[in-house]
């Protein structure tokens, strides 16, 4: 339990972000119209591709003859960074087909 | 973790660019430049991770993640770039597997470095977890859509077995984080162990339902990224994992609700009892269909003041969007009103239908949303539908005892001639008859869907 505590008033900062975080994401999303969905969510996909910062920060404190932690955070790396690419490129040709309308 | 001044600048930013990114992306207007606002965040986060480091870091470490990160750009962009629109929606799991998969194995490489401290190690496992769950859940999703794994597939208790296997992963993660155990043998254990769940929760539910799926598994990721940047004390990781966790929670519910379905109905109830229900349902419909002629619908149409189409997925996989476009033209030069009726999951995603259309320069004032719609079949004289067959089945409204009873439908039948286009008499997705192809105003007009509509369109030229 202390430990718990101790966590918590650590942590408080971290917190308090998430906290917030949660209701700024229920907001945001609020009222889109059912047509944005798929490139919302796209979009929302290669956000969490931010995953791919810690793949790096794993690489970067790792020692160099580690061979198995560099090869998993390299594997790390290129999937986050496929996951980044990919959703921005993806959702940016599905939103460019919405402009044309004009 | 110390981070230097600046690089705690850039990752404020960073988290500040998706939030106003996300919220752009929310209306057509601005979403374009809201993906390219957030994108840019992305960039210089990463690249102030990379040069702002504190610390000596050896050339081959940096060649690496050069190597790697230059890879992914390359293969990532040709793979979006390349691949038909019709195929986004399994392109979105994909990329959300991927995700998944660098959580994961981020958390398989930090165990021993926390060895000791419980609540590192539980947030470590977690993202473990979580990641290799969206990462395998992820692929048979893209499976699914792909058709490459074309059925339901469900154990005998398959539910039972599931949750199970899902509180043997918690108490095992519980156990090991307490016992302070660092084996390599436990710790893959669980990797593999939850890789196996993530299968066996997405392939008894239904390829219909796979958006659903998607949009869950993508807020999956974004928690399994924010763990990591609890774990690093990361702020923009946290931020853009958090909020990509609520935001794909909202949009989840959101696909629920256009479906008129509960989450907890989607995950455990798998959709129907497919086989049961086609069975049960072809004995209730009686009558005969009737079949149409290219060009008895086109002297129909031609003869008709206003038109609905109502596409399907039917229209993505034959290609025909361009055709349709090209008919709608044709029928509007002759004076008749042409709209799109668009039903909120028409195709495999909600909005999937509008980012075809579009493709093809359809203007936006002629898709018509179905809330909308609705009130304009009954002085409507054609309803030409296309590849569509849930959307427009009347059992949402009549027959409680359908697994799509409920679904908000568009109401087709109340036009004064429908014409339905189809391959074959084959049951839509969610695998049930449609009485509406045995009404006496419905006409079925069989073949593909982009030949039929050519020779349409021929026909009509030629009046």
């Amino acid at each position: 339990m202390t430990e718990l505590l101790d966590f918590i008033s650590n942590n408080l900062q971290m917190i308090y972000i998430v906290i917030l975080m949660i209701f700024v994401g229920v907001e945001v999303i609020g009222h889109v119209p059912a047509v944005l969905h798929t490139p919302l969510m796209s979009g929302a996909n290669a956000i969490h591709g931010v995953v791919v910062i810690g793949a790096i920060l794993v690489m970067l404190g790792s020692e160099p003859d580690n061979i198995l932690a560099l090869s998993l955070g390299f594997v790390a790396v290129l999937l986050g960074t496929l996951n980044v690419i990919g959703g921005f490129v993806v959702t940016d040709r599905m939103l460019e087909m919405f402009k044309k309308k004009k | 973790m110390e981070y230097q001044f600046s690089l705690e600048i850039i990752y404020l930013i960073a988290s500040v660019t998706y939030i106003l990114g996300l919220k752009m992306l929310g209306n057509p207007e601005s979403a374009r430049r809201g993906n390219l606002i957030a994108a840019g965040g992305m960039a210089i986060a990463i690249l102030g991770t990379i040069f702002l480091y504190k610390g000596e870091i050896p050339t081959l470490i940096y060649s690496l993640i050069g190597i790697a990160i230059l890879l992914g750009t390359v293969v990532g962009w040709l793979i979006a770039k390349k691949v038909a629109m019709t195929k986004m929606p399994e392109l979105v799991s994909l990329f959300n597997g991927m995700g998944g998969a660098s959580a994961a194995l981020i958390g398989l490489i930090e165990f021993h470095h926390y060895n000791g401290e419980t609540l590192s190690i539980i947030t470590i496992l977690a993202g473990i977890i979580i990641g290799s769950i969206s990462f395998s859940g992820s692929m048979i999703a893209w499976a699914k859509l792909n058709g490459t794994i074309n059925k339901p597939f469900r154990f005998p208790k398959y539910n039972l077995i599931n949750n199970l296997i899902f509180i043997a992963l918690i108490l095992f993660t519980a156990y090991i984080a307490w016992s302070g155990s660092s084996s390599q043998l436990y710790l893959y254990i669980l990797f593999f162990g939850a890789l196996a769940y993530g299968v066996l929760f997405v392939l008894p539910i239904g390829g219909a339902d796979m958006p659903v799926v998607i949009s869950l598994l993508n807020s999956f990721t974004g928690l399994a990224a924010a763990l990591g940047g609890f774990l690093y004390g990361n702020m923009v990781m946290l931020t853009g994992g958090i909020l990509v966790g609520s935001a794909g929670t909202i949009l989840t519910f959101a696909m629920c609700n256009a479906m008129n379905r509960s989450l907890v109905n989607v995950i455990f109830g798998g959709f129907g009892d497919t086989d049961l229900t086609a069975e049960e349902g072809s004995s209730t419909i009686k009558g005969s269909i009737k079949k149409a002629s290219v060009s008895d619908v086109a002297i129909l149409m031609n003869y008709s003041q206003r038109v609905i189409i109502v596409p399907g997925y039917g229209l993505a996989v034959a290609q025909a969007q361009h055709a349709i476009h090209e008919l709608e033209q044709l029928l509007e030069k002759k004076g008749i009103e042409v709209k799109y009726a668009i039903h909120p999951v028409a195709g495999r995603m909600p909005g999937h239908m509008n980012v075809l259309l579009a493709e093809t320069s359809v203007e936006y004032e002629k898709l018509a949303e179905m809330e909308d719609v609705n009130p304009e079949f009954a002085n409507t004289d054609v309803v030409l539908v296309v590849g569509a067959n849930d959307v427009v089945n009347p059992a949402a409204h009549n027959d409680p005892a359908s697994p799509i009873y409920g679904m908000p439908i568009l109401d087709v039948e109340n036009a004064k001639q429908i014409i339905i286009n189809k391959r074959s008499m084959k049951p839509g997705y969610a695998g049930i008859e449609n009485e509406l192809f045995f009404n006496q105003k419905t006409s079925m007009l069989f073949g593909d869907a982009k030949a039929i509509i050519q020779s349409l369109i021929s026909e009509l030229k030629g009046m």
